[in-house]
C-alpha cells in the first residue's frame, strides 16, 4: 500500500538479539534517566502558595465594565450574544427612565445580563464584539462549585465595582486590564 | 400601443425592459452586485426617489441614436432607460467613489448608535455604509440634535437618525387619507415633524415604520424588547376588514414581539396575494394583535442569505428522535438543572409582548 506520507516507518519484526533479550541494560538505562532528573531544576509550582503569573492575554472570568462616572456601559445590543459561539450569553433590555442617567450610560441598558459559565469556552469573542467596551475577560478563573446552579453568572456577579464609590475594589477587579477607550463616546 | 422593449446593458449584462423603466429597476431585474443601492426610492410610493443620491450610476452610452455618454453620474431611480443604453455601476470607479462620498454625507450627522437602535440588523444604512462606505469619518463637529417629538404611543421618532428620504411623507400622503406630518425647514435643519406634536391617528400610519430605511421611525410596542436577529420571522395572516392581513410576525418562543408587513428582497413591501395591491397593513394588525392565537402561521419567512437575522434559524431542520425516552419506556430523562430555577432572563412570568411600550427596570424587579 502506498504510504500517506514519506515519514512512515515499517515495524521492525526481526527477532530480538541477545543483548535486547537480557532486558537489564535497557532497564538500567531508563532508571538512569529517571535518577538524573532528581538533580535538575523542578518545574512544579506549589499551588496555592505559589502562583504562576497570568499571561497578558489570559482570558478568564468576565467583568461588565463601567465608565469613568460609574455608569454601566452595556447597552444590551446583543452583539456579544450573537458573536458567542457557545451561546452562553442572554440578556434582557430596558429603557432608561428619567433619573437613572447616573446609572446607565445609554438610553437602553441590560436589565438582566447572564453568562452561563458552563457553556462559556472563554474564547473572548464577546469582548471583541462589544462596541461599548462593556465586557472584558479578566485574569481570574471561575471558581469551582459543587452545584451547576453556581455557574450562572448574573449582573451581580459580573458587574465591576463602582470606581467612584469603591475605587480600590474597582482597580482590583479591573486588574490593570480594563482600558478606558480613547475619546469614549 | 405595442409594448416596446429597450435593450440596456448594465455592467456588460444586457436586459430587455419595457420603455419607461428606470435604470434602477432594470438593474434589479439582473440583481446581485450590479443593482445600485437605493435609500429613498420605494416602488409602491409614487414620486419617491431622487433625494438621497446613493443610486448614482455612470451612463457611458446614452442610447443607440445618441451614443454620447452622460457627463455626470445620474440617479438611476429617476432616469429611464433608452434603447441601447450602456450603464456602469460597480464597474466604474467614479460610481464607487461617489457612493462612498454619499455615504459619508449621509453619516455626517448620523449618530450611528446602532447598539441602541432597534433597526440594527435590518437597517439599509448599515448595509450601505458597510458595503460602500469608508472606515472612518473626517467630520469633527458637533452632530445635529433635535428637540424630542412624541409621535404617539405606537411610533417612536429618532430624528437624529433620519436621512430625509421622504418615504414616510409619501406614505402618509398616499396610503393614509390625511397627512399629519411633513418635512419642516430646509438644509441641515430639515426635520420630519408632526405639526404641533399631533398624534398620527390614522389606521395605516404604522406603515411609515416599514418604509423608513433607517431607525428614525420604529415600533414603540417593540422598542428595546429584543434585537431583531434574536426573533424569528414567520409569515402569518388573519382576516382583517381593513387591510390584507398578510404580515410577518417576529416571534420569540410563542410570543409575538413585533408585526410588520411582508417585504421583498429590496426591503419593499410586497404585493399582497389576496388583493393584488401593495400589502400595507393596518395599525390593528401591527400594534394590537400580539398574540400567536390571533394569527394563522404559514412558516418561516424568507431571510436574506447574508443577513444577521439568519443566525440560529435553520429552515428544514430535522430533529433527531429522542433515544432516551424510547429506551426508558417513555420515561423522561431526569433534568440535572432546570435553567429557570437560577436564570433571571426569559422568566416565564414576564411576558414582554404584553407590555405596551419598552420594558423598564420595574418590569424586571418584581
Ligand atoms: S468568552 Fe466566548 S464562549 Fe465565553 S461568553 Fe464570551 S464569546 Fe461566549
Ligand atoms: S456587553 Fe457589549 S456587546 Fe454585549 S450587549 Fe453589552 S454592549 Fe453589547
Ligand atoms: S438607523 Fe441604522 S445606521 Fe443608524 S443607528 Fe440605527 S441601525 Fe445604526
Ligand atoms: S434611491 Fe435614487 S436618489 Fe435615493
Amino acid at each position: 500500500m502506498q504510504p500517506l506520507t514519506n515519514r512512515a516507518k515499517n515495524v521492525d519484526r526481526r527477532p530480538m538479539t541477545l543483548a535486547e533479550r537480557a532486558y537489564l541494560p535497557a532497564i538500567l538505562k531508563g532508571m538512569g534517566i529517571t535518577f538524573s532528573h532528581l538533580f535538575k531544576k523542578k518545574p512544579t509550582i506549589q499551588y496555592p502558595e505559589e502562583k504562576r503569573p497570568f499571561s497578558q492575554v489570559f482570558r478568564g472570568l468576565h467583568v461588565l465594565n463601567r465608565d469613568e462616572e460609574g455608569r454601566e456601559r452595556c447597552t444590551a445590543c446583543g452583539l456579544c450574544a450573537v458573536a458567542c459561539p457557545a451561546e452562553a450569553i442572554t440578556m434582557e433590555a430596558a429603557e432608561r427612565q428619567e433619573g437613572e442617567e447616573n446609572l446607565y450610560r445609554e438610553e437602553k441598558y441590560a436589565a438582566k445580563y447572564e453568562i452561563n459559565m458552563l457553556r462559556c469556552i472563554f474564547c473572548g469573542l464577546c469582548e471583541e464584539a462589544c462596541p461599548k467596551d462593556a465586557i472584558y475577560l479578566s485574569e481570574t478563573f471561575a471558581p469551582a462549585n459543587y452545584d451547576r446552579k453556581g455557574f450562572i453568572y448574573g449582573k451581580n456577579d459580573l458587574l465591576i465595582p463602582n470606581p467612584l464609590t469603591d475605587r480600590e475594589a474597582y482597580e482590583q477587579a479591573a486588574g490593570g486590564r480594563v482600558r478606558q477607550p480613547v475619546g469614549s463616546r | 400601443m405595442s409594448e416596446q422593449l429597450f435593450k440596456v446593458t448594465i455592467d456588460n449584462i444586457t436586459v430587455e425592459v419595457p420603455a419607461g423603466t428606470t435604470i434602477l429597476q432594470a438593474a434589479r431585474q439582473i440583481g446581485g452586485d450590479v443593482t445600485p443601492p437605493a435609500m429613498c426610492f420605494y416602488t409602491p410610493l409614487k414620486g419617491s426617489g431622487g433625494k438621497c443620491r446613493t443610486c448614482l450610476v455612470e451612463v457611458s452610452k446614452g442610447s443607440e441614436k445618441d451614443p454620447r455618454p452622460m457627463p455626470k453620474l445620474v440617479a438611476s431611480c429617476r432616469t429611464t432607460v433608452m434603447d441601447g443604453m450602456e450603464v456602469k455601476s460597480v464597474t466604474s470607479q467614479r460610481v464607487l467613489d461617489a457612493r462612498a462620498g454619499v455615504v459619508e454625507f449621509l453619516l455626517i450627522n448620523h449618530p450611528l448608535d446602532c447598539p441602541i437602535c432597534d433597526q440594527a440588523g435590518e437597517c439599509h444604512l448599515q448595509d450601505l455604509s458597510y458595503e460602500h462606505g469608508k472606515g472612518g469619518t473626517r467630520y469633527e463637529f458637533q452632530r445635529r440634535t433635535f428637540k424630542k417629538h412624541d409621535l404617539g404611543e405606537f411610533i417612536q421618532l429618532h430624528m437624529t437618525r433620519c436621512i430625509l428620504c421622504y418615504r414616510c411623507v409619501f406614505t402618509a400622503d398616499q396610503v393614509t387619507d390625511k397627512r399629519a406630518h411633513g418635512v419642516l425647514d430646509r438644509g441641515d435643519h430639515a426635520e420630519i415633524a408632526t405639526y404641533i406634536e399631533k398624534n398620527l391617528a390614522n389606521d395605516f400610519i404604522g406603515n411609515v415604520i416599514d418604509v423608513c430605511p433607517v431607525g428614525a421611525l420604529t415600533d414603540k410596542t417593540f422598542r428595546f424588547k429584543n434585537r431583531v436577529w434574536f426573533t424569528k420571522p414567520v409569515n402569518a395572516h388573519r382576516d382583517c376588514d381593513k387591510c390584507c392581513g398578510e404580515v410577518t410576525l417576529w416571534m420569540r418562543g410563542d410570543e409575538v414581539f413585533r408585526v410588520t408587513a411582508r417585504k421583498d428582497e429590496w426591503g419593499e413591501i410586497k404585493t399582497s396575494e389576496k388583493t393584488g395591491k401593495t400589502g400595507w397593513i393596518c395599525n390593528d394588525c401591527r400594534f394590537e394583535k400580539k398574540k400567536a392565537s390571533d394569527w394563522t402561521v404559514e412558516g418561516l419567512a424568507p431571510i436574506a442569505r447574508h443577513s444577521v437575522i439568519g443566525q440560529g434559524k435553520y429552515p428544514g431542520l430535522q430533529r433527531p428522535s429522542e433515544t432516551i425516552e424510547r429506551v426508558l419506556d417513555g420515561r423522561k430523562p431526569r433534568l440535572l438543572m432546570d435553567i429557570h430555577t437560577v436564570s433571571e432572563v426569559n422568566k416565564p412570568g414576564i411576558e414582554l409582548s404584553e407590555i405596551k411600550g419598552p420594558a423598564t427596570g420595574d418590569v424586571f424587579k418584581q
